[in-house]
């Protein structure tokens, strides 16, 4: 579904503050793949996910998804085939919009938008149903204005409008660090949900290692711009905290394994 | 915007019946400033869309405003209709949109800058519409849009007023019916958070670039009406019309709120009328013309941290109130 081939992304190119954040990252998901991928600050797993979302250009090698090769296609176009949920629980929506406003710009991703009317009385059902499932009591307050919902609830919905035209590929951008544990919980157990009911193609970049281990079939840590741990099937669901950071001190050759990662 | 207001409704109320009492003591006055208020109110609207909707200070203004009094007297005095005039007037003021949207969005130069390249070259291709710095459209040499109304012998300044509401309900009805469709929500969303709107894939650079047009295309047709009604149209018209528009835009939201979409579009039109009444009344009371910017700056200033002062008044109050809470 995703097939990302030895890119490389340095910052400030040619300048004293040049940083090189990817070094070679290639990387291939099967449909329906959940990954989890992990790594201390400044591992690149941020750039990676914003080099395949498109938020800016890769120096050198190529993003394809679902067979397109989009590695030249601008953010919004590559919007048609990614769903996207921030850190920042005010990025992902508008504040000053109703959530049927927000729900219905999520729903034509991938359209023209034309003058026809931007919510339809039909879809509104719809919204009422979908924000049921949330559970948030969101259901009754179609018409509130975004900004005043709580983080955890923004967070819920920008996960509703990242999945509501299915994505071929979701990508979590750390999206529960900015919430309380007991909301960060939950809004974990939201993506599972949503994205085992669409089976979909999911990269969830975390901080929290037991949140990597506990969620998604594959794990990936990033070390230094590079994947330095890639582990899958029966061995992921067997995992634990103490094998991910023996397996980190091992390949990184760094000794200082919980300065580098954060558990 | 979505702001509560800050005024009790029985504020407003006072607002409405002081200007009411006024008309009746001077009338002649209050249409004056009525009528002017109504048809600036059109370039309110404009203002409303860059600062409010998409968040953009957008200058562009000074520069439309005469384009559309230039692109409108060129044509009236060349023999056009004037009502084909003042639409071409709105369609300049949407290249003049162009302009500015191209050179802040494709160009990357930051839009206060944009607007002020746009409202420098606009000087000179006014000079050259106009091919002089001032075109009188004097009502008994040539036709203008209030002419139709010469026969029904309205008393003065009412043409405008009638003028100005027909063209009022039919803009704000159109702008409400736009900002609701799919192209319009993508604009406001545009201006809340252009990142979300990325990522839900829209061209935020298109979307841009549209605000702006719709924004200039109303100022233009806003300057084509005011120079009509003023009976000319003149190269120095613009100046100081973004800091109007800004006054006029914050006395409405005040005054009557931003309780809906709908209801800030009719506060900011309102707004642009008690600012021509403020106007007016006090340079009945004396103030000097040359005089007029230097009040309009500080009026400007009032209204723009009248907010901020309410909360530290509150603030205050409480305290005050409440000492003996105060020292936990």
């Amino acid at each position: 579904m995703l097939d990302v081939r030895n890119i490389v992304k340095i910052f400030n190119h040619g300048t004293v503050n040049e940083k090189t954040a990817l070094r070679g990252v290639s990387l291939h998901l099967s449909p329906g793949e959940f990954v989890s991928v992990i790594g201390g600050n400044g591992a690149g797993k941020s750039t990676l996910l914003s080099a395949v979302a498109g938020v800016y250009g890769v120096d050198s090698g190529s993003i394809t998804i679902d067979g397109r090769d989009v590695t030249r296609l601008p953010e919004y176009k590559r919007a048609n085939l990614i769903g996207r949920v921030f850190q920042d629980p005010m990025m992902g929506t508008a504040a000053s919009m109703g959530i049927e406003e927000n729900l219905a710009i999520a729903k034509r991703r991938g359209q023209r938008r034309t003058l026809k009317w931007g919510v339809t009385p039909h879809e509104r059902e719809e919204y009422r149903e979908l924000l049921a499932t949330l559970d948030l009591g969101l259901e009754n307050r179609l018409t509130s204005k975004v900004g005043l919902l709580s983080g955890g609830q923004r967070q819920a919905l920008t996960l509703l409008m990242a999945t509501l035209k299915s994505p071929k590929l979701l990508l979590l951008d750390e999206h529960t660090a900015a919430l309380d544990p007991k909301t960060a919980a939950r809004v974990l157990e939201l993506s599972e949900q949503i994205v085992a009911r669409n089976n979909l193609t999911t990269m969830m970049v975390t901080h929290n290692m037991r949140d990597a281990i506990a969620h998604g079939d594959r794990l990936i840590m990033l070390y230094d711009g590079k994947i330095i741990i890639d582990i899958a099937g029966e061995e992921k669901k067997k995992l634990t905290t103490k094998d991910l950071l023996d397996m980190f001190e091992e390949r990184s050759g760094s000794g200082d394994a919980d300065g580098n990662l954060l558990l | 915007m979505n702001k509560k207001s800050v005024i009790p409704w029985i504020v407003r109320a006072a607002a409405l019946a002081a200007m009411l009492y006024l008309w009746t003591i001077m009338p002649t006055i209050m249409s004056g400033a009525v009528s002017l208020g109504l048809l600036w109110g059109i370039m309110v609207l404009g203002v409303f869309i860059t600062y409010r909707v998409l968040d953009i200070a957008d200058l562009t203004v000074e520069g439309t405003i005469v384009l559309g009094a230039s692109v409108a007297a060129r044509m009236i005095t060349a023999g056009y209709s004037p009502f084909l005039a003042t639409f071409a007037a709105f369609f300049a003021g949407l290249l003049a949109g162009l302009l500015t949207g191209v050179l802040h969005t494709k160009l990357r130069i930051p839009a206060l800058l944009s607007g002020i390249l746009t409202l420098t070259a606009l000087y000179s291709i006014n000079l050259r519409v106009m091919g002089r710095p001032n075109t009188p459209l004097l009502p008994f040499k040539v036709p203008s849009v209030f002419t139709p109304f010469e026969r029904f012998n309205l008393p003065l300044n009412i043409p405008a007023l009638i003028v100005g509401v027909a063209c009022l309900v039919v803009i704000v009805a159109l702008l409400y019916w736009f900002f609701g469709t799919e192209l319009g929500s993508a604009i406001r969303a545009t201006g809340n958070n252009p990142n979300m709107v990325r990522a839900q894939g829209i061209n935020t650079t298109s979307m841009i670039i549209l605000g702006l047009m719709l924004s200039n295309g109303l100022v233009g047709f806003a300057g084509a009406l005011i120079a009509q009604h003023q009976t000319f149209a003149d190269i120095t018209m613009g100046i100081g019309s973004i800091v109007i528009g800004l006054a006029s835009l914050i006395i409405g939201e005040v005054l009557f709120g931003t309780k809906s979409f709908k209801n800030t579009l009719v506060s900011v039109i309102l707004g642009a009328v008690v600012y021509r009444v403020i106007i007016a009344l006090v340079i009945k009371m004396g103030l000097a013309a040359n005089d007029l910017k230097l009040f309009v700056a500080a009026t400007v200033t009032v209204a723009l941290t009248l907010p901020i002062m309410q909360s530290y008044a509150r603030t205050i109050i409480k305290s005050l109130r409440r000492p003996e809470k105060g020292g936990e």
